[in-house]
């Protein structure tokens, strides 16, 4: 697929983008909407571990976890999958077995992406020989801004051929874009080459996954399978931390792309203290009290 | 906990807002010279929830004898009332406006179960907007010097208000606040399907300790409003409603010394340019005409959508449609409300039946009609031309109908092309375009890239056949003043 | 067994907080017969530094707060006002004022806070404009506030005089660190508990009590300041305030015998004097 002209993308309107959200945020999802759209959100939670100090211990008591995140909570989901660091990716793969929950592996220099495209292969490389189900690659935010499309497409599809059968989520880093209309040039841009997901964050910088940068991207998703027929999936990442605002980003899914999105194939939140708030919402449900962490494991 | 099937739709459950804390009488009487007090004919009328049919309350009705004793009140208030100091008249009017905060629910709930608008609605936008509108007023109250260079502003007298059932709070605070602030005293009577948060109103204006007869409230149907509008002691009469309605009032009062102002119908047009921020001016199509099931004299109820992108805007304006939940107005999901009676309904079904049959194609979202009440789906009518009737006549229901264009000159003269001037929606994300268009709308309020917008300082009014005179603002002063020259 | 009081402390007023002077000085304000009625802090340089900093972090946000909110905080510190009117006629007895002059400045400061709230969304639309350029653009004058403001409040009229000075000031989206009045520092001080109260953001208002001679030279020559406002009638302070001031053109109002009590004590030009003019310009042929 060629790369569209991104110099012609349609413009946008922050105060109307704005606007919208606000309608999204003004549903009221109580009683059984409430508690289908928890469990719809907790199955589509990418557990995510990132930090210079991880360790295999770290990675494996938070592949426990997403095997078990509740059991005094019967009948809830697991969550869609684990994303760590390439070098754990070994250890995921093993804790995880028998399981439906998919490993997932940033690469490409994660978080800066500030590297040769040998390095990058070779990060991509590496993890999907590991056995990683997903990659999570960053695009080079400073060619972006610079205007080098091409240079960004090219590396995006390099990356996507690297991956085989692994499928390829594309992080924008939409806080460092500035802008709703690079957010929409930067989706385009990632879809046409290629790309699985498209993912707001790497979750290093603030701000992350905001409503107006998800929503941007959603519309991308949406105008794309209209030209192309192919469906791209969408992960906000960092930011998430309430059962309340998953809610929400639900709802603006469901409005803007459909029941057909509405499943971990074709969105993700990435989190990590999420999923906690999310069990203490379903266990006030069904006990009607207000819960506190304490009851709930920390991992 | 049981395990929930996620390959099923996600659908939103019931969310109602609680209805247990407000309090409503079975019966409400006439409010004048402070007290409410029954109608001399003792009649009464019902006033129903148009979501359910249900009787809510009984309503005073009120007689030639009840208006005459609410001026004679009203004109007794003047007095003392014009001579008030005008910074103590404003600090009433800014309790008014801190009172409407304090019980905004309890408003807001009434007004969607008298009216059939959606919650969302009445709780986000009518109720703050009136709250806003008495609070911007009562800053005037003691600056109508400096409003008008060279003038020595002086009150009217007594104002004789008549106002609509679209919004019946903002419609009372937007004739009441800028009224009061000016030193005029006021006998206003609400429509008689939504009198219910009117006379909410009155109990406010009660607790804040308005001298009596200041504002007076006589509720009742279009008779009541013609004793108003015939009354001699009257100075002034505002109105907002059908401009039939309006034309009727100008020829009651002609020859008298009488002043007018009218706030009347409309039949505005939306464009949309190739050029827009089209996902944003989709929801500004809906935003213009399915806010209030359409019941706005400023609805965006022509779409002219530029040729080469409307197929693009159509398909994207079908798909925003769907998302629409139609239902109970106390349930905080609804987006479309109630139907306001059964005539409005009837009016706004023959409309669309005159549109089929003059040739337009329709299309309606699917929505789950409940069995009682008063319901329109949101409807589109592609195919039509200049020369159709529901192109032409003001429908005030959730229709709207579609043409294209091809340049701007052509469609500046179709919009323009109307006895109405009430508004325009202009979408493009060219500056000069912006310019050159509201520049050549002739059109009292033009929205650029957005619609459907009201703010207490930005003037509201029409021009030809859509009214006469500006509400909100400075130039909403204007209305309730009179000068030396 | 006589029940002994709790005496108060007065500290000053930055960033929504009640430090004491970094000095650590103290000034004793005294009434007419000579009895000592508080301890005042005796501000330094640096106290008037330190509030700079933070009223310029918030001056940006509080500029685009919209102007129904500015309206909506001010008639909110008045309510507050009203409830604590005792304690504030008290309190300006406390310096000389009889009872009925008390009640009347306290009664009269509080109108002045509303009226001041009415203007806030009301006097763009009197000092704005479109203008009728010639060429074709559509050509249209702006107000924005100054930004941060320094002010020798006055000494006499020490609750009406402050409000009078400072109200128009911040509903026209400005902050301020203020010089309170040496005679009553007190009830500025009071009044800043009031301010604190009534969601005001932090550092909108600063408060600090101390000697006028020795803080005007650093409030008019602060370079992050963008005007003064002097109260008072010494040509001397006057002459170093304007001398200082150039350095940066600091924008200076000398307010030289105000009767904050007339009629014109309040008015919207009060506002407009610490208002920049923005002119913008666009084209309007397609």
């Amino acid at each position: 697929m060629s790369l569209p002209d991104l110099f012609k993308i349609p413009p946008l309107d922050k105060l109307g983008v704005e606007e919208r959200i606000n309608r999204f945020c003004k549903r009221s999802i109580k009683k059984e909407a409430k508690k289908h759209g928890l469990h719809l959100a907790l199955s589509m939670i990418d557990l995510t571990t990132l930090e210079g100090k991880d360790t295999s211990d770290k990675v494996k008591n938070l592949c426990y976890k997403a095997r078990h995140l509740h059991d005094m909570l019967p009948g809830i989901p697991d969550v869609a999958a684990v994303c760590v660091y390439p070098n754990f990716v070994g250890v995921a793969k093993k804790e995880l077995d028998g399981s439906d929950i998919k490993v997932a592996s940033v690469s490409t220099a994660f978080p800066s992406g500030q590297s040769t495209l040998e390095v990058k292969l070779s990060d991509t490389i590496f993890a999907v020989d590991q056995g990683a189900d997903e990659i999570d690659m960053v695009i080079s935010r400073g060619k972006f801004l610079s205007g080098e499309y091409n240079f960004v497409y090219d590396e995006i599809s390099a990356i996507k051929e690297a991956c085989g059968k692994a499928h390829l989520k594309v992080i924008l880093e939409t806080g460092e874009l500035d802008s709703l209309d690079n957010v929409r040039k930067a989706s385009d841009l990632a879809m046409y080459a290629g790309a699985d997901f498209i993912k707001t964050s790497t979750g290093k910088i603030s701000p992350s996954a905001t409503m107006p940068v998800t929503f941007v991207m959603l519309n991308a998703i949406k105008d794309y399978y209209k030209h192309t027929g192919i469906k791209v999936g969408m992960k906000p990442a960092g930011g998430i931390s309430t059962a309340k605002m998953a809610l929400q980003y639900l709802v603006m899914l469901k409005e803007t792309l459909g029941n057909e999105w509405l499943n971990k194939g074709l969105f993700r939140f990435g989190a990590s203290s999420l999923a906690n708030d999310i069990l203490m919402q379903l266990q006030k449900q069904e006990s009607s009290y207000y819960q506190s962490l304490d009851y709930f494991s920390k991992d | 906990m049981s395990r929930i099937d996620l390959n099923k739709n996600w659908d939103y459950s019931e969310a109602l807002e609680g209805t247990n804390h407000i309090r409503l009488k079975e019966k409400y009487n006439l409010f004048i010279d402070g007290v409410f007090v029954e109608p001399a004919s003792k009649h009464y009328f019902k006033t129903t929830n148009p979501a359910t049919g249900e009787v809510i309350s009984k309503i005073a009705e009120a007689g030639k004898i009840d208006v005459d004793l609410a001026v004679k009140s009203a004109r007794k208030a003047f007095k003392s009332w014009s001579k008030l100091n005008p910074k103590e008249r404003g600090k009433y009017i800014f309790r008014i406006a801190r009172m409407i905060q304090e019980k905004a629910k309890e408003f807001a709930v009434i007004e969607s179960m008298d009216g059939g608008k959606p919650i969302r609605e009445s709780r986000d936008i009518d109720i703050p907007l009136a709250a806003n509108h008495f609070f911007y007023y009562a800053g005037w109250a003691d600056k109508l010097e400096y409003a008008f260079s060279h003038q020595t502003p002086k009150p009217l007298g007594v104002a004789g208000q008549i106002i609509p059932w679209n919004f019946p709070l903002l419609m009372a605070a937007w004739k009441i606040a800028p009224a009061l602030a000016c030193g005029n005293t006021i006998v206003l009577k609400p429509a008689e399907t939504t009198s219910l948060t009117c006379l909410k109103l009155a109990e406010v204006i009660e607790e804040s300790g308005l001298p009596k007869g200041v504002v007076n409230i006589v509720t009742g149907a279009g008779e009541t409003g013609s004793e108003i509008v015939a009354h001699p002691n009257i100075d002034k009469i505002a109105f907002t409603g059908s401009t039939a309605v309006g034309k009727l009032i100008q020829e009651t009062i002609a020859g008298t010394d009488k002043r007018s102002t009218l706030e009347l119908g409309g039949k505005g047009a939306n464009i949309i340019f190739e050029d827009a921020a089209l996902d944003q001016a989709v929801e500004g199509i809906i935003n213009a005409i399915f806010f209030n099931q359409g019941h706005v004299c400023c609805a965006g109820s022509r779409l002219f959508v530029q040729e080469n992108i409307s197929e693009v805007v159509i398909e994207k304006l079908k798909d925003r449609m769907s998302s629409l939940v139609l239902g109970n107005p106390l349930d905080k999901n609804t987006d479309i409300g109630a139907i306001n009676s059964r005539e409005q309904l009837k009016t706004i079904k023959d409309y669309i039946k005159l549109g089929k049959k003059e040739g337009g194609k329709i299309y309606q979202s699917e929505c789950e009609i409940p069995a009682k009440g008063n319901w329109c789906p949101p409807t589109l009518f592609l195919n039509v031309s200049q020369s159709s009737r529901i192109v032409q006549e003001e429908i005030f229901g959730p229709v709207l109908s579609i043409q294209t264009f091809r340049t701007m000159e052509e469609v500046i003269e179709k919009a323009n092309n109307t006895p109405f001037g009430l508004s325009a929606g202009v979408w493009t994300e060219k500056g000069s375009k912006i310019f050159k268009l509201t520049k050549e709308l002739n059109a009292g309020v033009v929205w650029a890239n957005t619609y459907n917008k009201f703010d207490a300082t930005s003037p509201f009014g029409g021009f030809k056949e859509s009214g006469i005179g500006r509400e909100g603002g400075l130039h909403g002063l204007k209305a309730y003043l009179k000068f030396d020259s | 067994m006589k029940r002994i009081d709790v005496l108060k402390t007065y500290k000053i007023f930055i960033g929504g907080k009640f430090p004491r002077t970094e000095s650590g000085r103290y000034s004793q304000i005294k009434d007419d017969a000579g009895e000592l009625l508080a301890n005042m802090c005796l501000c330094s340089r640096k106290d008037f530094r330190n509030a700079v900093v933070v009223a310029r972090k918030a001056q940006k946000k509080w500029q685009s707060t919209s102007a129904l909110n500015k309206g909506q905080i001010l008639y909110r510190i008045a309510e507050l006002l009203e409830g604590r009117k005792a304690q504030f006629i008290d309190e300006l007895m406390m310096t000389g004022s009889s009872r009925k002059q008390a009640k009347a400045e306290v009664e009269l400061s509080i109108d002045r806070l509303i009226y001041y709230a009415g203007w806030s969304d009301k006097f763009q639309q009197i000092f704005s404009s479109v203008n009728p350029v010639s060429s074709s653009h559509f050509n249209f004058s702006t107000l924005q506030p100054m930004g941060v403001i320094s002010v020798i409040a006055p000494n006499d009229f020490s609750l009406l005089g402050l409000i009078s000075v400072v109200a128009p000031l911040i509903v026209g989206g400005n902050s301020c660190v203020v010089l309170a009045s040496e005679i009553n520092p007190m009830i500025s001080i009071s009044f800043a508990e009031v301010i604190n109260t009534s969601d005001v953001p932090h550092g909108v208002v600063n408060i600090l009590t101390g000697k006028r001679k020795e803080l005007v030279s650093h409030f008019a020559s602060h370079k992050d300041v963008n005007a003064i406002i002097y109260c008072g009638d010494s040509n001397e302070e006057i002459y170093e305030i304007e001398m200082l001031s150039v350095e940066n053109l600091k924008r200076v109002k000398i307010y030289k015998r105000i009767d904050w009590e007339r009629k014109n004590g309040q008015s919207p030009y009060f506002i407009e004097k610490f208002q920049e003019i923005k002119t913008i310009w666009h084209p309007t042929k397609v």
